[in-house]
């Protein structure tokens, strides 16, 4: 009898979802999950399959795969999915390095590429493709914002330090490009440094009124602890992936009062914005990161264009990408000519809640920000 | 001008001391083994995640320094007994693939243990603020502790080696392995108490580091690499030419990142000049190991093969 109940319940069940839509969306999602970045990848995974969980749509599916941080791992993954798993649309990559090493080739084979992060300028320009959809930002940003923040907070001469690798120079070119003061000395540190000691240093010698410095991950939460410990108290700007969720708890009180332009922030304040916070703190126990916002809104922009367009038709599938009609955390979210959203980009400072380092906006950096290189992009 | 190169120095000095940490227990390892270790670097990460997790747990950043040194030794004596001992006799590829594999196996387990983000692990409060130098050069106190350790390991390892019935045993293992075990020397416990110093030191230095930089999975091997080319440059196995080969490193990688964007700076454009300059900068400690090793094929302190 039982049995006979389960049959029906499955065959109405099948039924339903035959009705609603016809064609599922197969989605893999490469990204870092072990190895030093791996922290990155995991927030943005973990914001993606909150939203699909959330929206409990039968007819997606999720194909979860490790790139290690290697862009041969990445190419492979990205061709095993393709060829094997038959995805409709990639996702999850956070590294420019690997997205220059898969996404040209997955879009030139027809798939649809949801950027959850990495946005390399070549990419945004000529380079732009009607597949490549980057939900994030364009990597310039938050240092354009930077840069425009501190002109607005009336400073003169900076000193400004990237890792010497292709996201670093234009991350100063980037701060450049919207600042409209001097520049005491430009350093470029290698990839992957860890002692900042020599270049705290020639900070202290500078005669610089504020630091502009670009150092993701580990780098970061070295440069910030080695320049408390230093006694400079010159202040310090920077874009959020060195103030981000992830990190401030290994960074410590260092961190407090560093300004940092973000255009998410936990206390941008709409509805959805709240609900992911909420949601996101009770389903993995840790506040959501950026990473973990990028994911969360590519999810439901996927979603969205499900609900509009069959996959099938490509063409419409990709209008209703365009259209981005979904509630993003960030509030209204648009895309620019280039597919690369079109945002507020805002301030926000470290500051202590309870026991717990977090940021707070106080103010906005660039208002409805473009990017340099959307006017180069022809689709 | 004087106090920020009185200040380089000073930092050339840490880096390099905290590097002779690592480096003295890697050839140490090689000199009285022969064997090949890459998981060294991996020590180094038990070490400061022992710390910053035992700092975190009893609050008390000196319980996480003595913390760090008996976990790296643990871990040490638990993989020389488990693993390494079997590699002796097999040849150098065969070591490197095996410590190799111990590198994925720490760095997961790691992972595993303590989830993928940093942790934190700061410096305690007495060693917190900034000491006004001579030449008006304000320091931070806590390197200026780092150097005073180092040194002091560095002596009391040098003590160890040259004075101790340990030590005499040590240099008799460089020097003639199947003699010392022959005289009726436990050369197991031997091999066991070497890596297990070595792990110990790495273990130390990966305690000081952790407060100044990102306790972080995969941290141990970027500095692994630096202290091969330690002991390249001074000569594998011997104690003395990693010191020198470490502080040489210091000072060759600190003053050329400081000094050389300088130098192209007098002749070319600045934007252009900091390019060059920091590009020849992180190349400069690998053309001194290439200078070194044409000069002296088997290290500055290197007996020849």
């Amino acid at each position: 009898m039982k049995g006979i109940k389960t049959t029906i319940a499955a065959v109405a069940a099948l039924l339903a979802a035959g009705s609603a839509h016809a064609d599922p969306v197969k989605v893999g999602m490469i990204t870092t999950l072990s190895g030093g970045g791996a922290g990155l990848g995991i927030d943005a995974r973990d914001g993606f399959m909150l939203a699909v969980k959330q929206a409990n749509n039968p007819d997606l599916q999720v194909v979860i795969e490790d790139d290690q941080r290697k862009p041969d791992v990445a190419v492979q993954l990205a061709d095993k999915m393709i060829q094997q798993e038959k995805v409709d649309v990639l996702t999850g990559i956070i590294w420019s390095n690997l997205a220059m090493a898969v996404v040209p080739s997955a879009v030139a084979q027809d798939k649809i590429y949801l950027s959850v992060n990495a946005a390399p300028s070549q990419l945004a320009g000529k380079g732009c493709n009607k597949n490549y959809f980057s939900v994030s930002y364009q990597n310039d940003n938050l240092h354009e914002a930077a840069g425009g923040y501190a002109s607005s907070a009336g400073y003169q001469k900076a000193f400004i330090l990237a890792p010497n690798y292709p996201a670093g120079k234009d991350s100063l070119a980037g701060f450049k490009r919207f600042f409209m003061g001097d520049i005491a000395e430009e350093v470029y540190t290698k990839l992957g440094q860890t002692d900042y000691a020599a270049e705290i240093a020639q900070i202290r010698a500078s005669g610089a009124d504020s630091v502009f410095f670009f150092l993701p991950g580990g780098m970061g939460i070295a440069f910030m602890k080695q320049y408390a410990q230093s006694g400079v108290d010159i202040p310090l700007i920077g874009p959020a992936f060195s103030m981000d969720q992830g990190i401030l708890g290994a960074v410590g009180d260092a961190a407090l009062g560093v300004k940092n332009t973000s255009n998410w922030s936990k206390d941008i304040d709409n509805p959805t914005n709240a609900a992911f916070v909420e949601t996101f703190q009770a389903e993995y126990g840790r506040l959501p990161s950026l990473y973990a916002s990028y994911g969360f809104d590519t999810a439901n922009l996927l979603l969205s264009a499900m609900g509009k367009a069959s996959i099938s038709d490509k063409e419409a599938f990709r209008d209703a990408l365009r259209s981005a009609d979904f509630n993003s955390v960030r509030g209204n979210f648009i895309f620019g000519p280039n597919q690369h959203p079109i945002q507020d980009i805002y301030v926000r400072e470290v500051v202590k809640e309870g026991d717990v380092l977090t940021n707070k906006i106080v103010g906005v950096a660039l208002k409805d920000h473009s990017d340099a290189y959307a006017s180069e992009c022809s689709m | 001008m004087f106090s920020l190169f009185l200040e380089q120095l000073l930092n050339s000095l840490q880096s390099g001391l905290m590097l002779f940490l690592m480096a003295s227990g890697l050839t140490l390892v090689f000199g009285v083994m022969g064997l090949i270790n890459l998981a060294h670097g991996s020590l180094y990460m038990v070490g400061a995640f022992a710390c910053a997790a035992v700092a975190a747990w009893t609050g008390s950043f000196w319980l996480g320094l003595v913390a760090s040194v008996m976990a790296a030794a643990l871990a040490g004596v638990l993989v020389e007994m488990l693993i390494i001992r079997r590699l002796y006799n097999r040849d150098h590829l065969d070591q490197v693939l095996a410590t190799f594999a111990l590198i994925l196996v720490f760095s997961e387990g790691t992972r595993w243990l303590f989830g993928s983000f940093p942790l934190f692990l700061s410096v305690p409060d007495i060693l917190t603020g900034t000491v006004v130098l001579p030449g008006a050069l304000e320091y931070p106190i806590f390197r200026l502790a780092i150097i005073i350790a180092g040194l002091l390991v560095a002596v009391g390892l040098f003590l160890l080696i040259g004075k101790t019935r340990l030590g005499v045993r040590i240099r008799a293992g460089e020097a003639d392995r199947g003699m010392i075990a022959a005289l009726g020397v436990n050369i197991d416990r031997l091999y066991t108490v070497v890596f297990a110093l070595g792990a110990a030191l790495a273990g130390l230095a990966g305690a000081f580091v952790g407060t100044t930089q990102s306790v972080q999975v995969g941290m141990g091997e970027p500095v692994l690499i630096l202290a091969f080319v330690v002991i390249v440059i001074g000569g594998i196995g011997s104690i003395k030419g990693a010191l020198v080969g470490s502080l040489l490193v210091g000072f060759t990688d600190t003053m050329g990142r400081f000094l050389l964007p300088h130098a192209f700076a007098t002749f070319l454009d600045p934007s252009s000049a900091t390019a060059i300059g920091s590009a020849l900068a992180s190349m400069l400690i690998y053309i001194v190991m290439a200078l070194v090793l044409f000069l002296r094929p088997s290290g500055l302190f290197g007996t020849e093969a």
